[in-house]
Formats: structure tokens, C-alpha cells, sequence
């Protein structure tokens, strides 16, 4: 039987990585994403775990670790966060360019400077770029059941690429809800044993992560691309898999309540709860606003967003980061241009809210709706707006 | 070698599978200057194979020693060991 508990996301990471059966774990811990390894390490220590725990140095060390270990056919798990991720910076791109599978959970926090510790996306915006597969949990369920559907689909032999899970420090992280874990055996069933094509041998040389001339980078990199591009299927294969087996069901564009909305928000991660709460208020007093929630972020589900906002008026996006002298947020940015070249396409609105682990409360996804749709009634004099900020803030147009 | 490869024709994650394929790339084309050994100095003393850092030296049938031009980058520090001065003498690429 399968059991629902009480669990904090970070410990919910843990019990997916224990029940995936991995064989090594290389994390260094930082707030908010702490209590994954500390958890981790408990397991291993006490032997609820069979895996090799290596204590790096630092995170540059944790992804360095974790490529070695890959190379010799292990099924690997790190962690981190924030500054974390910034000094691992190096190595993500190594890991996605060399098509080693793992899961990386990312407790998403804000950078320095100022130093922060609390939650928002400037962190996983940083490696948008990098060739990994990204998705956003909304909840601690859903932070589980991505860590196994992760390990399922990295090391998919027609995929091979590292899967990045992101749940909001904090809000998720550091959060108790109730969570279902499920059989040992359903989950064994799910995700077979990993058998890695090209671990390092000593009777059959090969060389992992040569130097490219001018003559084949471009070469590897296209193959980069139009292998990520192609995972996509054997993404949406794997939610519709684990859907079967666990009865939970993914899709990479989340919609909640679209039916006939002239209005769409466009939220990440755990806002997207908050955010239904809203929708479900405002649908009860009769106004046509829906949510869509992008679980998917990279490889970018073109083709699903555009399905699921071409009905739309207006489309409301709210960034938990800023893109610095660019449009903005970088995810209205992104939607934007995916949008640009659609014949029948909504106004696109702006807002970046909930930097550093700022709240954003329900009053304040209500003046995100009432505020976009006066905004795109009128046109949109600035870039984006940020809500909540103190001091008016003028002159954010196009340079 | 690597020009005629496609994306295509490329293995996951780049990796090489023919172990020691990297002898076929040659090293020496942005030399500019070439070691020329003298025969009528040299003592087949071997320590210009011995520090050369590609191994571009190549030990002849009879003994003596020579560059091969494939791999040598012109650093000098053949000439730079050679205990005989003039056996080993760095010349510009464009003399003949």
C-alpha cells in the first residue's frame, strides 16, 4: 500500500532519491536546499540507503563528482541553490554538453547581491541556456514525483540528459504538506535499473569530454540541440507513464480554469497555488480569468503554450526575476517571442513580483489581474511592472 | 579528418570511441619555426627526444635523430637541451 505523510519538500526529494535507488550522491549543502542532503546523508548513514555519499568541498566539486560517477554507469543525484548553483555554473553546462544523465533538485533562491537566502527564480534563469532539462514542482507532491520521473527520463537511452527539478526555497522546501509515496515495487516497475551505454572501461578506451577545433563545435552543438528538442517526446511519454502507474498526471503547460477565459495568468512553481486560489474567487463572481502554469521550461513547450492561450485577450505573466536591462522577466520574455509570430495572439503583460522571498498573497495576484487587464486596455506604456515595490518607478521603456 | 564528420555522424556526448585517434591530428601547423639537425655534430645524446613535450622527435635507423613536422609546434626546447651547439639550430619557417 502506498502511504500519505506528512513531509516537508526537501524530505520528499530525499524519499524519492532513496526509493530511485541511487548509487551516488555528491551535494553540498546550502539554505534553502539544506535539508535534502542532510536527509540524504541520515540515509546512507543509517543504512535506509545503499549509495556512495561523497562530501565535496563545494558545489563546483558536487557536479564535478557527479560526472565521474555518471561515467561509470552510476544513477546520480545531486542538490543545491542560489549562490550554489552559481559557483557549479562551470559544470552544468559540462554535464548537459557530455549527455550525462542525472537529477539535480534546485531549492530556487535569490542571488547575491544583497545576500538573500529566500526564494525566487534569478538562480535557474541563470542556467536557462545550459542544455538541461527544467521543470517546476507547485508542491511537495509534485517535487517528489519529478525526482523519479527525472531518473526515468535522463536516462532514457534516446534522451541522456541531465533533468533539473526546481521548487521554490522556502515556500516548498521548508514546508510540511501531506504527500503519498508509494510501493517500493511500483516504483521499481517505473523506473528500471539504469544502464548507462557508455561507462568507462579499461578493455573498450573511449575518451568522454574531448576538445572540439572550429572544425566540429558547431557539429556538437547541433546535436546538443536537436537532442534536447527531441526529448521533449520521451518527456511527455514519461508524464503519461507515470500518470498510469501513480495516477498523477503532468502535462509540460499546466492549464487550471481556462474555459472561455479572456484573461490568463502565467505563473512558476508555487505561486501557481496561490494563484488558484484567486482564479477560483474571482471565476465564482462571474469574471473569465484562468491560470496557466508552465511546468516545462526547457525544452520550451511551444506548441502547448500557444494551444493554450490562443483563445486569450490578455495574457498576465508574473516573473520571480529580472532579466537586467532586457524585457524584463525572462520568462515574459520567452512568451513573448514564442507568441510573436502567431496570427491571432493576446497582449502580454508584464509583472516580476516575489523577488528575495517577498510574499505575494492573494490581494496581490488580484492587483496582477485587475492591474494587467487595465494595462492591456490601455497599452502598456512600460516594460513590466513590479509588484509591490515602494517609490514610483518610472522610465522602465524600451531604450 | 574531422571536416567530413556531419552532426549526425557525431556519438552522444561527443565521445570518442577509437582510443589513440588523436595521433592523426596534426599539431605542427602554426609552427613558425622549424629545429634542423646536423648529423656531423650530433652525439646521439637522446635528450632532445627525451624533453621534446610532443614527442615530435623520432629516433632514426641509424641512430641519430630527427623532427617529424606532423606534430612539432617549433617551441626550441630541443635546440634549448642540445649539450652540442649546431646539431640542433631553429630556423624561421620561411627560410629553406
Amino acid at each position: 500500500m502506498s502511504c500519505r505523510v506528512a513531509l516537508e519538500a526537501s524530505h520528499a526529494v530525499a524519499e524519492a532519491v532513496r526509493m530511485a535507488d541511487v548509487d551516488v550522491i555528491a551535494a553540498y549543502p546550502i539554505t534553502p536546499q539544506t535539508h535534502i542532503p542532510e536527509r540524504l546523508a541520515e540515509m546512507v548513514a543509517d543504512g535506509e540507503l545503499s549509495a556512495a555519499y561523497i562530501p565535496v568541498e563545494s558545489e563546483h566539486s558536487a557536479l564535478s563528482a557527479c560526472l565521474g560517477a555518471v561515467a561509470v554507469g552510476a544513477r546520480t543525484f545531486t542538490t543545491t541553490a542560489g549562490q550554489g548553483l552559481e559557483l557549479m555554473h562551470e559544470v552544468v553546462y559540462v554535464a548537459s554538453s557530455m549527455r550525462y544523465p542525472m537529477v539535480m533538485v534546485i531549492a530556487n533562491r535569490a542571488l547575491s547581491a544583497p545576500l538573500s537566502v529566500w526564494g525566487d527564480h534569478s538562480d535557474v534563469m541563470s542556467v536557462r541556456d545550459t542544455g538541461w532539462i527544467q521543470v517546476f514542482a507547485q508542491n511537495n507532491q509534485e517535487a517528489f514525483d519529478l525526482v523519479l520521473w527525472g531518473f526515468r527520463v535522463a536516462e532514457d537511452s534516446r534522451v541522456l540528459t541531465p533533468v533539473m527539478v526546481n521548487l521554490d526555497g522556502f515556500t516548498l522546501s521548508h514546508v510540511t504538506e501531506a504527500v503519498i509515496l508509494p510501493e517500493q515495487e511500483v516504483v521499481n516497475s517505473f523506473l528500471p535499473p539504469f544502464h548507462y551505454p557508455f561507462v568507462l572501461n579499461p578493455d573498450k578506451p573511449a575518451t568522454h569530454g574531448a576538445f572540439a577545433a572550429p572544425d566540429i563545435y558547431t557539429e556538437t552543438k547541433i546535436s546538443q540541440e536537436v537532442a534536447l528538442r527531441k526529448s521533449k517526446d520521451i518527456l511527455l511519454q514519461g508524464w503519461q507513464e507515470f500518470g498510469d502507474m501513480f495516477g498523477r498526471h503532468y502535462r509540460p503547460v499546466e492549464i487550471y480554469r481556462v474555459e472561455g477565459a479572456k484573461t490568463l495568468l502565467l505563473t512558476m512553481g508555487s505561486f501557481t497555488e496561490t494563484a488558484k486560489m484567486v482564479i477560483d474567487a474571482r471565476r465564482d463572481r462571474g469574471e473569465l480569468v484562468g491560470l496557466v502554469s508552465l511546468r516545462l521550461w526547457r525544452p520550451f513547450p511551444f506548441t502547448e503554450f500557444r494551444q493554450a492561450v490562443k483563445e486569450a485577450d490578455t495574457l498576465i505573466v508574473l516573473d520571480r526575476s529580472i532579466s537586467f536591462g532586457g524585457q524584463g522577466g525572462p520568462v515574459c520574455s520567452e512568451v513573448r517571442s514564442a507568441l510573436f509570430s502567431e496570427p491571432k495572439r493576446p497582449v502580454v503583460v508584464s509583472f516580476v513580483g516575489g523577488l528575495g522571498g517577498r510574499d505575494m498573497a492573494e490581494e496581490d495576484f488580484g492587483y496582477v489581474l485587475d492591474r494587467g487587464r487595465e494595462v492591456a486596455a490601455k497599452g502598456s506604456p512600460e516594460l513590466f511592472e513590479t509588484v509591490g515595490v515602494r517609490g514610483e518607478v518610472s522610465g522602465i521603456r524600451d531604450l | 579528418m574531422t571536416k567530413k564528420l556531419t552532426w549526425r555522424d557525431l556519438e552522444v556526448g561527443n565521445i570518442v570511441t577509437e582510443p589513440g585517434n588523436s595521433a592523426e591530428r596534426g599539431t605542427g601547423d602554426w609552427r613558425t619555426e622549424r629545429p634542423v639537425f646536423d648529423k656531423g655534430i650530433c652525439i646521439k645524446c637522446g635528450l632532445c627526444w627525451l624533453h621534446c613535450p610532443d614527442s615530435a622527435i623520432k629516433i632514426l635507423d641509424d641512430g641519430y635523430y630527427d623532427v617529424d613536422l606532423f606534430y612539432c609546434k617549433g617551441c626550441g626546447i630541443c635546440e634549448n637541451v642540445c649539450p652540442k651547439k649546431g646539431a640542433i639550430v631553429m630556423v624561421e619557417e620561411e627560410e629553406k
